[in-house]
C-alpha cells in the first residue's frame, strides 16, 4: 500500500509528462557534489528533477570560491555557488554523525538519484556506498564524480583543475612555443566531469525505466577532458606525432620533409582581435577564404592574391613561408576593421571569422538576446531589486528552453520544508541544529 | 550479461564533422543501431583531414573521422538527387532518431528538415545543432568549433597577458555541445515512451560553450569585471603553474592551495628553509613573489623526469600532474586501468584506438566492437537487410549514382591512394 508521501511522489510522476523539458519532474536527486561536479545535478534540475543539495552545516566548500558578488567574501555571495547551485533546494546535514546519516538514509528512501564527488571510498566508509543505498532504496542510481575514477593507480591522487587538465592532455595543446603549456583560466576539469556525468546518469536512468534496475555511475573527469581533445590521441596513435601548443594558430602535423604547418588564426583588428584563417582544400574552407580575400580586395588589400585558386591550396604541401606571407597580407587588412564589421561581413558572406569575444561581448550579444539564452533571476537577498543573468540550458525542446527553475539555495534554506516532510518537528530540528547535525 | 541500454533504438545520422556525430556515437556505444549517411560528392570534412594512416591522405584512412563514428553503419547516398531523397525518406521512417548538424537550412533543401520528416513520421525525435542556433540575426552562420570557441569567450581567457589570445586547437565547443544534447535526446526518448509523441530538439553550440563560463559571466554582470588572460595563475593558489622537466617538451603542473601543501613541497624540493622565508611563508607573500618563486621551482624541476616528480609530490600530498601529450594520455596507467581507449580493427586503417564514454556503468558497460565505417562500407547490409531494397534496386541505384562510389569523388583530392 502506498503511504502518503510516496503517493504524492507517484502523482507528481504521472501528472507532469506533458513536456519533454520536464521529463524528470517527480524524481528526486540528493546532491552532495562540489564545484564543477555540480553541473550534473544542475542539468537534472533543468529537466524538472527535485534536486536537493545536501551541504555540511557550515555550507559547501564551493561557497568559498570567488568571484563574489560585489567582491564581498561571504558564503551566501559566491557567484561560483550561485551559478553551480542553480535548480536546487538546499539542506544541511552532518554526515559525520550517526544521527545525520540516519536522516540521510531516510531521505534516500524518497530519492531516485544520489550524486557525490567525495574521494573514492568515503561514502562507503560512512555506510552510504552504492550497495548500502541500493538496500535502502532498490533501483537507486548513484553517480560518483572524481578526478580519476573510483579505482586505479591515481584514484587517491590529489587533483585541482590545472593538475587535472595537465594529466588529461589538455594543457599540452594550449600555449606559446617558447613558454609553459597553459590551461583555460576558467576551470573546465570538474565541469566537464559533472556535465558528462549527467549523460551517464541519464543513460542509467533510461535503463532503469526499462528494467527497474539502478546502478553505479563512476565518472572520471580525466576521461571527460580526454573526450574533448578532438584528434590528439588519434594523431599519436596513427602518426606517432604529438600536437602541441604553438601560439595563436592552427597546427597541421605533416611528415618530413615539410614538418608541421602552422596557420596563423588570430589577428589584431581596430578594437581587439578576430579569429579567422586562410585555408583551402575542402569546400567550406575554400568558400570562406575566397569571401574573405574578396572583401580585402574590394578595399584594396591582398591584391596579389586576387583570383587565386583556393581549392588548390593544400595544407599537406603548403610551405610555411607562403602561409606566413598570406597571413601578413591579411593582417594588414584586418587592422583596418573593427570586430563588429568583421562579424557582420562574416555572417553575410559565410566567412569563418568571428571577434575574439570577452564576457561583456557575450552578455551583450544580440544573437543570444534573440534566443533568450540568458535568464534573469531575482536576488532580493543580495539587494533590493537585484537580479543576475544566467546562461540557460543550451538545447530547445519543441521550441522551448528548459527553465532555470530556481536560484541557488542559501545555507540550510529548505531544512524545514524537507526535513519536515520526513516528520521531523521544528522542536526536534532545533535540537539537531544545536548539536551541529543540521 | 545485461541487455544493451538502447538496443532497438534506430538512428539516422545525417550529422557531420566533429560535433553532431558524437551524439549517435554515444547511443550506438550503448546498443543503438546508427546509420551514418554520407556522400562521395559532398564529403564529410573530416574524411579529408588527418591524422591519416601513414600520413597518406584518403577518405577511408583518417583517424579524425573514425574518432566520432565508432559502432556506426556507414552508407553512401546522394540525397541531393530526387531518387536519393526517396531513399532518405525510407530511412527516416525506419529511424527513431534523426540527426542534423549542417548549417541551418541545408537539409530543408532536400526535404529532410524536421517539418518534412515529421509529416512522414510524426513521432520522430529530430535534432538540429549549429553554431549560432537556427533562429536569430546570426542564425545562418556556419563555422568550426575553434571559431565558435573564440566567439564564446574561451580564446580571450587563454594565453599570457603580454601576448595575443590563443586559438583552441581542440575546437572546444565541439566538445561542450554533445553532452547536453545527448541528455536531451534521452529525455526525448523517455517522453516518447510515455506519450507516443516525437520531439524536435534545437541547439546552438556556442550557447553550450557560454554555459561553461558561468562564473566569469556573473563576475562581469555583478562586478563589471572582464576576465582576461592570466597565464596559469589562480586567485587562490600559489605556486600554480606548469614547470619544465627533464627531456624535450616535458612539464609538470603543480598547484599549492594551502600552507600545508606548501610545506610539503618545500620538503620534497629539499628547501625546508623556504617555509620560513619571508618571501614565501604565506599565501600573500608567495603571490607577491610569484615570478621569482616560479623561477626557483623551475630550476628544481628541470633535473627530473616529470613522472618521477609527480610520484614524489603526490606521495607527499602535493597536487601535481604530468602535462601529458597525446602519447602521454594513451600510455597513462590510470587511463589504461579505466580502459578509456579500446583498439578496434578498421577495414583500411587496421588497428586503431577508439574513445569510450568517460563514465563507467556498473551494470551496463558498453560493448564496443565495431570500428568506424569506410564510406559506404555497410551499403549492402543497410539497403538490403535494414531497408528492404532488392538486389535489382541496389544495382540500378549504383548505376544512376544514387548510391555514390569512389568514382564520384570531386577532383582527385580525397581519392584513396593506388
Amino acid at each position: 500500500m502506498l503511504c502518503r508521501q510516496s503517493f504524492h511522489h507517484w502523482l507528481r510522476k504521472t501528472m507532469d509528462s506533458d513536456k519533454p523539458e520536464s521529463i524528470l519532474r517527480g524524481y528526486r536527486v540528493l546532491d552532495m557534489a562540489e564545484g564543477g561536479c555540480m553541473m550534473c545535478g544542475k542539468t537534472l534540475g533543468n529537466l524538472g528533477a527535485d534536486v536537493i543539495m545536501v551541504e555540511p552545516p557550515c555550507g559547501s566548500p564551493t561557497r568559498s570560491n570567488e568571484p563574489f558578488y560585489h567582491d564581498t567574501p561571504d558564503p551566501e555571495k559566491s557567484l561560483n555557488w550561485l551559478f553551480f547551485g542553480l535548480n536546487r533546494r538546499g539542506i544541511t546535514l552532518n554526515l559525520n554523525s550517526e544521527e545525520g546519516r540516519d536522516i540521510f538514509r531516510r531521505l534516500v528512501r524518497t530519492a531516485d538519484f544520489v550524486i557525490e564527488s567525495f574521494e573514492p571510498g568515503y561514502m562507503a566508509r560512512l555506510g552510504l556506498g552504492y550497495s548500502h543505498l541500493n538496500e535502502i532504496k532498490p533501483g537507486i542510481i548513484m553517480t560518483s564524480i572524481t578526478p580519476f575514477g573510483q579505482s586505479g593507480p591515481y584514484s587517491h591522487y590529489k587533483a585541482t583543475d590545472i593538475v587535472g587538465v595537465a594529466l588529461s592532455g589538455m594543457m599540452s595543446i594550449y600555449g606559446e612555443a617558447d613558454r609553459a603549456p597553459l590551461r583555460i583560466s576558467a576551470p573546465q576539469f570538474y565541469m566537464q566531469g559533472g556535465l558528462q556525468a549527467a549523460v551517464g546518469t541519464m543513460v542509467a536512468h533510461y535503463y532503469r525505466e526499462l528494467t527497474g534496475e539502478g546502478q553505479l555511475v563512476d565518472q572520471s573527469c580525466q576521461q571527460a577532458i580526454i573526450l574533448t581533445l578532438m584528434n590528439v590521441a588519434e594523431t599519436w596513435d596513427l602518426n606517432r606525432t604529438n600536437i602541441r601548443g604553438h601560439g595563436p594558430g592552427m597546427i597541421t602535423p605533416r611528415p618530413k620533409p615539410h614538418g608541421p604547418l602552422f596557420t596563423r588564426s588570430i589577428f589584431p583588428c581596430k578594437d581587439g582581435y578576430v579569429l579567422t584563417r586562410i585555408t583551402g582544400s575542402t569546400a567550406g574552407n575554400v568558400a570562406s577564404t575566397k569571401a574573405l580575400v574578396d572583401w580585402a580586395n574590394q578595399n584594396g588589400y591582398m591584391t596579389e592574391l586576387k583570383d587565386f585558386d583556393w581549392s588548390a591550396l593544400d595544407a599537406h604541401t603548403l610551405h610555411q613561408e607562403d602561409s606566413d606571407h598570406m597571413a601578413s597580407l591579411l593582417e594588414e587588412f584586418l587592422k583596418t576593421r573593427t570586430k563588429a564589421e568583421c562579424l557582420e561581413r562574416a555572417v553575410k558572406h559565410s566567412i569563418m571569422m568571428v571577434p575574439v569575444n570577452d564576457t561583456r561581448d557575450v552578455l551583450e550579444c544580440p544573437q543570444m538576446a534573440y534566443r533568450g539564452l540568458f535568464q534573469r533571476l531575482d536576488h532580493p537577498e543580495l539587494g533590493q531589486g537585484e537580479s543576475l543573468p544566467y546562461p540557460g540550458f543550451p538545447v530547445m525542446m519543441n521550441g522551448n528552453r528548459p527553465k532555470i527553475c530556481r536560484r541557488a539555495p542559501g545555507i540550510g534554506e529548505h531544512n524545514e520544508a524537507i526535513l519536515g516532510e520526513l516528520g521531523i518537528t521544528s522542536k526536534h530540528m532545533f535540537l539537531l541544529k544545536a548539536r551541529g547535525i543540521i | 550479461m545485461a541487455k544493451a541500454v538502447f538496443q532497438g533504438i534506430k538512428v539516422c545520422d545525417f550529422a557531420w564533422i566533429a560535433m553532431g556525430p558524437q551524439v549517435a556515437r554515444e547511443l550506438a556505444l550503448h546498443g543503438a543501431t546508427a546509420i551514418r549517411v554520407e556522400s562521395h560528392r559532398k564529403l564529410d570534412g573530416l574524411r579529408t583531414s588527418g591524422p591519416f594512416k601513414d600520413f597518406r591522405p584518403g577518405i577511408d584512412r583518417t583517424g579524425f573521422y573514425s574518432a566520432f563514428n565508432t559502432q556506426k553503419y556507414g552508407i553512401s547516398l546522394d540525397y541531393s538527387r530526387p531518387r536519393g531523397q526517396e531513399v532518405a525518406r525510407r530511412l527516416v521512417q525506419w529511424a527513431d532518431i534523426v540527426t542534423d548538424s549542417m548549417t541551418p537550412g541545408t537539409l530543408a533543401k532536400f526535404g529532410l528538415d524536421y517539418e518534412s520528416v515529421a509529416r512522414l513520421k510524426p513521432d520522430i525525435i529530430y535534432f538540429s545543432t549549429s553554431q549560432m542556433g537556427k533562429s536569430g540575426p546570426y542564425g545562418q552562420f556556419g563555422s568550426f568549433g575553434d571559431v565558435a570557441s573564440a566567439y564564446c569567450g574561451f580564446s580571450q581567457i587563454l594565453g599570457y597577458p603580454d601576448r595575443t589570445p590563443l586559438r583552441l586547437h581542440n575546437a572546444y565547443t565541439d566538445f561542450t555541445a554533445p553532452w547536453p544534447l545527448i541528455v536531451s535526446v534521452i529525455s526525448a526518448l523517455l517522453y516518447r515512451r510515455k506519450t507516443g509523441k516525437g520531439v524536435y530538439l534545437e541547439q546552438s553550440q556556442i550557447e553550450s560553450g557560454i554555459g561553461m563560463l558561468g562564473p566569469a559571466l556573473l563576475d562581469y554582470a555583478a562586478n563589471g569585471r572582464i576576465s582576461g588572460r592570466i597565464g596559469n595563475q589562480d586567485p587562490y593558489m600559489c605556486p600554480h603553474n606548469s614547470y619544465p622537466c627533464r627531456g624535450e617538451y616535458r612539464w609538470i603542473a603543480i598547484a599549492i592551495g594551502n600552507d600545508e601543501e606548501w610545506c610539503s613541497l618545500c620538503e620534497v624540493m629539499g628547501r625546508p628553509e623556504w617555509r620560513q622565508d619571508s618571501r614565501f611563508s604565506t599565501f600573500m607573500s608567495r603571490k607577491e613573489n610569484e615570478a621569482e618563486l616560479d623561477g626557483l621551482i623551475a630550476h628544481w624541476t628541470r633535473d627530473y623526469p616529470s613522472e618521477q616528480l609527480m610520484a614524489m609530490l603526490q606521495a607527499a600530498g602535493v597536487p601535481s600532474g604530468t602535462v601529458h601529450d597525446g602519447e602521454g594520455i594513451v600510455n597513462d596507467p590510470q587511463v589504461k586501468h579505466r580502459q578509456a581507449f579500446r583498439w578496434l580493427n578498421h577495414s583500411v586503417i587496421g588497428r586503431m584506438l577508439y574513445n569510450t564514454p568517460s563514465y563507467a556503468l556498473s551494470k551496463t558497460p558498453p560493448e564496443i566492437w565495431k570500428a568506424a565505417p569506410c564510406l559506404g562500407e555497410d551499403n549492402e547490409l543497410v539497403y538490403k537487410d535494414m531497408l528492404g531494397y532488392s538486389d535489382d534496386d541496389i544495382c540500378s541505384m549504383l548505376v544512376d549514382g544514387t548510391i555514390t562510389t569512389e568514382g564520384d569523388l570531386p577532383g582527385t583530392r580525397g581519392r584513396p591512394p593506388q
